[in-house]
């Protein structure tokens, strides 16, 4: 406590005696005298990682004062304060950080009402399909006057998506069985993209065929039996870099041949990647997709 | 008096009235090869019928045919890998449960009493959590990570309770069992959330997701794991029904009565946590199994434990087979958690059950 107290104090002394005395109560940067519009001074909060990513994307990064306990791309995120998650947001210093926008998730409804009550603008945001990351990039344009910058983005990622599906295009779409989370392991309680979402729409754009896809649902559990009806030719598993570490990979590939009968198991065709970028409904989700369609389709890529 | 000590004080007055003073109807063999012809042909369904369900049609004969490679059959591999597994440790998993339930009720004579109420599910649970949201791995002989880590979670916490209630060679106090047991459940779960809360997203998910029971094995590893344990704990309860009558009376009655009531009640103890800790290893808490098919088979045959201790394993056994079978299929291709539909299909009847013979 004394010894941060002294560095704080140390810390001051140097500010005045380089002559940056212009620094304000709130912290925020005035030192820089160009004209800007109003929402270009935008404090901005973002509590959804995949919002986090779009702010820094579309060059919104240095408003940016906080985010959320999940955020880690881009790097410069790690020095910014964190503010709790979905479950958990920290409203006092949310507050405290004097934000003109925050970026929440759907279901916050009541950290929802505490902002409208301190008349600090929330974007709302839910997870959807890609259209609806498209939708996100253009409306966080708008709210921090970034339209023309958010519309490259858009347009970038399009082209990048385009370019995936032009690859793919004349190749036959095998049967894919995508998870996204399992006990570590084992085959136990399995999760896969079921016919709704940004992944599975990722998997389309990669040229392969959801075995779940007549699930309505983000994301379901199936049987190890129904896993073994659908018969999958490619297994792919996409996490997260923590969920398993780089190098037990090759053991939990090795889960799965007891399920001898599954033509990915047959073929060797069980791959697991992991990576923010494929679980993350950010910008990066076009070199998610494109990673997919990588493993999916290698022939593809080699040319 | 509130409706449950009622329920205690009805429970005890009938076993003292059943099992001791009134004359048996018929001689107990009688009763009991009835009991066990009829339980355990309801148990022989339920595991032999339940394979050949499922939320696909497989052919059997396919399934059984040997000329076929396994690994090109897919029927063979749905029929052998994918549910006799799940049906197996089901019916393990449901008879240590209910066998469980049967002997802490009489222990704690408490008709509330369920396998996890000393805290040993929450112990399980706690391990489980760890290495979950941890993301250790190990494994020990046929045991993998999450079964060694709530096994090893559930033996701390029966631990735990054993020391506190038992004084040097003198009988355990079941309320100071029962406090310490429900003291340890809070506190084990106050761990539970603190470890959850600072997982991540998908690690908490896992984590809650595997308090909700799944008996989707997937492999015969974790079932010949837990096979060795629950038969020890069997081995002990087949010494206990008539120590459980006496004992349900009370420890001054049934030291009166020539029970050695220490040795009992810690075999008791012992057996109990033992199976408790093996299921909930295999499969997760799944709730309900324990407390209700108990009561479920006192209505049916009465309380002497020496018929109530096996016909609750038989029954259990098929309980939970039976609402497996739902699990897997009434959402298919979508797995539903066993946990949620024990409750969901056996309170209902329960309380029918209740109401009708009440």
């Amino acid at each position: 406590m004394a010894a941060g107290t002294k560095r704080l104090i140390a810390a001051a002394l140097v500010l005045v005696a380089c002559g940056a005395g212009l620094v304000s109560p709130a912290g925020a940067d005035l030192t820089r005298s160009a004209p800007r519009l109003q929402s270009e001074k935008a404090r901005i909060v973002s509590l959804v990682p995949a919002l986090t990513e779009m702010f820094y994307a579309i060059g919104a990064g240095p408003q940016v004062v906080g985010v959320g306990s999940f955020d880690q791309f881009p790097p410069e995120v790690a020095t910014l304060p964190r503010l709790g998650a979905l479950l958990d947001p920290d409203t006092e210093r949310i507050l405290t950080l004097r934000p003109t926008l925050v970026g929440i998730y759907g279901s916050q409804t009541d950290l929802q009402a505490q902002l409208a009550r301190a008349g600090i603008r929330a974007y709302v945001y839910r997870h959807g399909g890609i259209e609806t990351i498209y939708r996100t990039m253009r409306e966080l344009g708008t709210a921090t006057a970034r339209e023309p910058q958010a519309e490259r983005l858009v347009r970038d990622l399009q082209a990048r998506i385009a370019t995936i599906r032009t690859r793919v295009r004349n190749r036959t779409k095998p049967k894919v069985l995508l998870v996204i989370s399992r006990q570590p392991g084992t085959l136990r309680e399995i999760y896969v993209s079921g016919g709704v979402g940004f992944l599975h729409e990722m998997l389309e754009i990669a040229g392969g065929r959801n075995v779940f896809a007549d699930v309505a649902r983000e994301s379901a559990q199936p049987s190890q039996e129904t896993i073994l009806a659908r018969a999958p030719d490619i297994v792919v598993e996409v996490h997260a870099e923590g969920m398993f570490k780089t190098s037990s990979v090759q053991n939990e590939k090795a889960v799965w041949a007891p399920l001898s009968s599954l033509p990915a198991v047959r073929n060797n065709r069980v791959h697991v990647l992991l990576g923010q970028h494929l679980v993350v409904p950010g910008p990066r989700f076009a070199g998610g997709a494109e990673a997919l369609a990588r493993t999916i389709h290698p022939a593809a890529f080699n040319r | 008096m509130s409706p449950p000590s009622r329920l205690a004080a009805s429970a005890r007055q009938a076993l003292a009235v059943d099992a001791l003073e009134r004359p048996a109807r018929k001689p107990i063999r009688t009763r009991l090869a009835v009991t066990i012809a009829g339980f355990g042909a309801l148990a022989v369904a339920a595991i032999a019928l339940a394979p050949l369900v499922g939320s696909t049609h497989i052919s059997l004969s396919r399934a059984f045919d040997r000329s076929i490679p396994f690994a090109d059959n897919v029927d063979a591999q749905i029929f052998f890998v994918a549910r006799l597994p799940r049906v197996l440790s089901g019916a393990l998993v449901g008879a240590a449960l209910a066998a469980a339930g049967v002997v802490f009720q009489a222990l704690l004579r408490n008709p509330l009493a369920t396998p996890f109420t000393l805290g040993v599910s929450a112990g399980a649970s706690l391990g489980a959590m760890l290495v979950l949201i941890f993301g250790v791995s190990l494994s020990v002989g046929p045991f993998s990570t999450v079964p060694l880590a709530s096994f090893a979670g559930a033996a701390v916490a029966a631990g735990i309770v054993y020391r506190l209630a038992t004084p040097y060679r003198r009988a355990m106090s079941t309320a100071v069992l029962l406090l310490a047991g429900v003291t340890l459940n809070s506190f084990f779960s106050a761990l539970i959330m603190f470890a959850q809360y600072f997982a991540d997203f998908a690690q908490a998910y896992r984590a809650s997701r595997w308090l909700m029971g799944d008996l989707d094995v997937g492999s015969y590893q974790p079932i010949i794991a837990a096979v060795p344990l629950v038969a020890i704990a069997f081995a002990v309860f087949a010494m206990l029904p008539s120590a459980l009558n006496v004992l349900s009376l009370g420890p001054e009655a049934a030291a009166t009565r020539g029970v050695d009531v220490v040795r009992a009640q810690r075999l008791a103890f012992f057996s109990a946590s033992l199976a408790t800790s093996a299921a909930v290893s295999l499969a997760g808490p799944i709730g309900f199994i324990g407390i209700v098919v108990p009561h479920l088979v006192r209505l049916l045959v009465g309380v002497d434990h020496r018929i109530v201790l096996p016909a609750s394993a038989l029954f259990g056994a098929a309980f939970l087979v039976a609402c497996d079978l739902g699990a897997r299929t009434l959402l298919a291709p979508v797995e539903l958690p066993v946990g949620v539909l024990t409750a969901m299909i056996g309170g209902p009847f329960f309380l029918w059950l209740l109401v009708r013979k009440g």
